[in-house]
């Protein structure tokens, strides 16, 4: 039978799943900053243009991705930071499991607590 | 039984020049703090606190742009966020794609991309009137003499 390497930093766990999330979080963000800048440059068209258009980032549907967004942004961040920390802190290799369950902790909290706020303005719009 | 080789390589790296992977690996893990703090600042200040999503229109970005301030914020975080998220894209691009032609389109279309946004996005930035004339007085901000 093959052997099965294990417990590496990358190769399967959360070493591996983090770097996953990394990837389709960054695509996703860089995405959305592409459209971003091009929304926010009609404040330079006319006031109307700029207003219709940001008048769809307060829809229910949009609005409800915007939690997806924000959850996406804060997860790459945090997880970033933690691939700084293995990098370049001695001990960052030894902790990095523990800071991946940080970095999702402190993601879902955020998330959790904006939530109701958010989609309380959304759907009162 | 599985073993794992690894050859000693023929020609071990000797140059000592500017090495531009590495200063693109050192740009991810300078702007990526810099952006968790400006990132997470535009979120708060744009969707958290006061009204949030309902309060952004023409007016709320007139007067956040009419302060130093916040014009040199967003200019830093369009810079730094577009840069880093080219060059996390050119990293994908490069791990996946086997064509050398493929590669290079879409590098290039990448950075093509990156730089006209950039452009654009410091255009707007520092062109902009907060109190246009001649707008509908009721989509501008407080502060304008047209109000």
């Amino acid at each position: 039978m093959a052997i099965r390497p294990a417990g590496t930093l990358y190769r399967g766990k959360v070493g591996m799943w983090s770097w996953v999330l990394h990837r389709i979080s960054g695509v996703g963000i860089f995405f959305f900053l592409l459209v971003h800048v091009l929304d926010t440059a009609l404040v330079r068209v006319s006031p109307e243009a700029y207003n219709i258009v940001i008048e769809s980032y307060k829809t229910p549907v949009v609005g409800l991705a915007e939690l997806g967004l924000v959850g996406a942004i804060l997860f790459h961040g945090l997880n970033g930071l933690r691939v700084i920390a293995i990098d370049f802190w001695s001990k960052g290799t030894k902790y990095q499991a523990i800071m991946f369950w940080i970095v999702i902790a402190i993601t879902v909290l955020a998330v959790a607590a904006f939530t109701p706020l958010h989609l309380a303005r959304v759907f009162s719009h | 039984m599985m073993s794992v080789i690894i050859e000693t390589p023929a020609k071990p790296r000797t140059r000592k020049q500017a090495n531009l992977e590495k200063y693109g690996w050192l740009f991810m893990r300078i702007s990526g703090p810099l952006l968790v703090v400006l990132v997470f600042t535009h979120l708060v200040v744009n969707l958290v606190v006061g009204d949030g999503i309902k309060a952004i229109d023409f007016a709320f970005v007139a007067g956040k742009w009419a302060d130093p301030f916040w014009q040199v914020w967003d200019l830093a975080m369009l810079w730094l966020a577009l840069i880093h998220g080219t060059n996390g894209m050119r990293t994908i691009v490069n791990d996946y794609t086997e064509k050398t032609k493929v590669r290079l389109a879409l590098g290039t279309t990448l950075w093509a991309v990156c730089g006209l946004l950039i452009l654009l996005g410091t255009l707007v930035i520092f062109t902009f009137d907060p109190c246009p004339a001649g707008a509908n007085p009721d989509l501008l901000a407080s502060f304008c003499p047209a109000q």
